[in-house]
């Protein structure tokens, strides 16, 4: 029997083109033994949450950086319930206001990460979000 | 009810879940499995494999399309991605091209990584293209990790195997295709728009051609010659593997493409070749499973200790691997 891969989709929803950083992230979370479904540029909610359960998910990260999160994230989180994934952790990443980070919290965000962060911490928040799930 | 009884029912985030214990290969992916096996045999499977960045994807992407738009066929896509070989990681990014697929229920898309799997496919993508195939897709699309010789599993597991080639891979094409070329049965050339696609077809044909000599008369040094056909025995059918011209990103050649794979269904059903190759990739199956049960029983049969006493013999050289193995079978203390 082989071991429990973590599998985490990483997605870019929303109209800016900018993929560099969830490269960056899409790369560590690789590198310490994840499979990553990267799903490319400008996919809509439906789009995102119909891959998360195609490819049974544990965890998905967004990067978003046009400021739409507040209209994405809640849409995806719908979406992901509707389709009966509730348990997969959701991540953020990109240009977050300080002060929209607690009602994403709210709203279930797992982790939220700005420039700057480290894809260490990312990789750590990642996976121990999926172990304590277990 | 259970997992597969409600993949049977078309459940989706059942049939998600199923594939992830199948690929984990847990005993209720293996319960569940056992469960659909009746209700396989039924999808055809077609492979697409070739070198990396010819376009695999992306033929696939419009493959599914057509299926979907001209017979309305269930799609299943099977896309096999390689995994780190150190970290045991993998980005799956077929995906990326396939996003005309997505809001079609009746498409379903499935990344694998090849974890350690060194054929081209994952361990467990045959069991996965089960679970699909009991499900009820009629077509199931199998894209191999970027292939190069060696990787021909696809060619046991699918009905169908397409190789998908490219202009302009170079002038070693001929030395680096003449593996691979032996799996194929349609050839396909995408990105056929590009400069050089009269050579690549050049190549593959005079490839095949070598196979497969048909009649040739032509003059040489003054001389007339003759080149035989392939001598054929009457009641064989034979297939010779088409040459299709493709261009993925604008779906150029692809009904053309679909129309040689049902020709080449039709002459697996008539050949009696289809039920060749299911008893063969059943018979693989069957002795996979067999060896691997004899390995478990065996462990459970002789102890740690006894292997490892066995195994420091054989180090000391006062055993041999053979004398070892028939001490351990025998289950004589030796």
């Amino acid at each position: 029997m082989s071991e429990r891969k973590i599998r985490v989709l990483v997605a870019k929803p929303g109209l800016d083109g900018h993929d560099r950083g969830a490269k960056v992230v899409a790369r560590a979370l690789r590198d310490a033994g994840m499979e990553v479904i990267y799903t490319g540029l400008r996919q809509t909610p439906e789009m995102i949450a119909e891959a998360a359960l195609q490819e049974d998910v544990d965890v998905v990260g967004l990067s978003i950086l046009s400021g739409a999160h507040m209209a994405l994230v809640p849409r995806i989180i719908e979406l992901l319930k509707a389709n009966g994934q509730e348990s997969v952790k959701l991540f953020v990443g990109g240009i977050i206001p300080d002060e929209d980070v607690p009602r994403l919290k709210e709203m279930g965000v797992t982790g939220i990460y700005g420039p700057g962060a480290s894809t260490e911490d990312i990789v750590a928040d990642v996976r121990q979000s999926v172990l304590a799930a277990a | 009810m259970t997992l597969a009884q409600a993949v049977l029912d078309k459940d989706r985030l059942a049939l998600s879940r199923l594939l992830t214990r199948v690929e984990n290969d847990t005993q209720e992916g293996r319960a569940a499995l056992a469960e659909l096996f009746p209700h396989t045999g039924k999808a055809h499977l077609i492979g697409v494999t070739g070198a990396p960045g010819t376009g695999k994807s992306t033929l696939v992407n419009q493959m599914a399309l057509h299926y979907r738009k001209q017979d309305g066929k269930r799609v299943a896509i099977v896309a096999v991605d390689p995994s780190s070989p150190f970290t045991g990681g993998a980005v799956l990014g077929d995906r990326v091209r396939m996003r005309d697929l997505a809001g079609d229920p009746n498409v379903f898309i499935r990344s694998m990584a090849s974890r350690g799997s060194l054929g081209g496919l994952a361990q467990t993508t045959a069991a996965v293209v089960q679970v699909f195939d009991a499900a009820g897709f009629d077509v199931i699309l199998i894209e191999t990790v970027g292939a190069g010789q060696a990787e021909v599993d696809i060619a046991r597991l699918a009905h169908t195997t397409l190789v998908v080639e490219a202009p302009g891979l170079g002038d070693d094409i001929q030395a680096i295709k003449a593996g691979i070329l032996e799996i194929a049965d349609v050839l396909v050339i995408n990105k056929a728009d590009r400069p050089g696609v009269e050579n690549t077809e050049r190549a593959l044909k005079s490839m095949l051609e070598l196979a497969h000599p048909v009649k040739r008369v032509f003059r040489h040094h003054g001389q007339t010659m003759t080149v035989p056909a392939q001598e054929v025995e009457e009641d064989t059918l034979l297939w010779i593997p088409p040459v299709q011209r493709t261009v993925a990103t604008d779906g150029t050649g692809i009904p053309e493409l679909a129309e040689a794979i049902a020709r080449h269904a039709e002459h697996l059903r008539q050949s009696g070749d289809w039920v060749a190759r299911e008893r063969a990739r059943l018979q693989s199956e069957l002795d996979a499973l067999i060896q691997e049960t004899l390995v478990s029983r065996f462990r459970a049969d002789v102890s740690e200790k006894r292997y490892e006493e066995a195994l420091s013999q054989v180090i000391q050289r006062s055993l041999s691997p053979w004398e070892a193995v028939r001490m351990l079978m025998n289950g004589r203390k030796g």
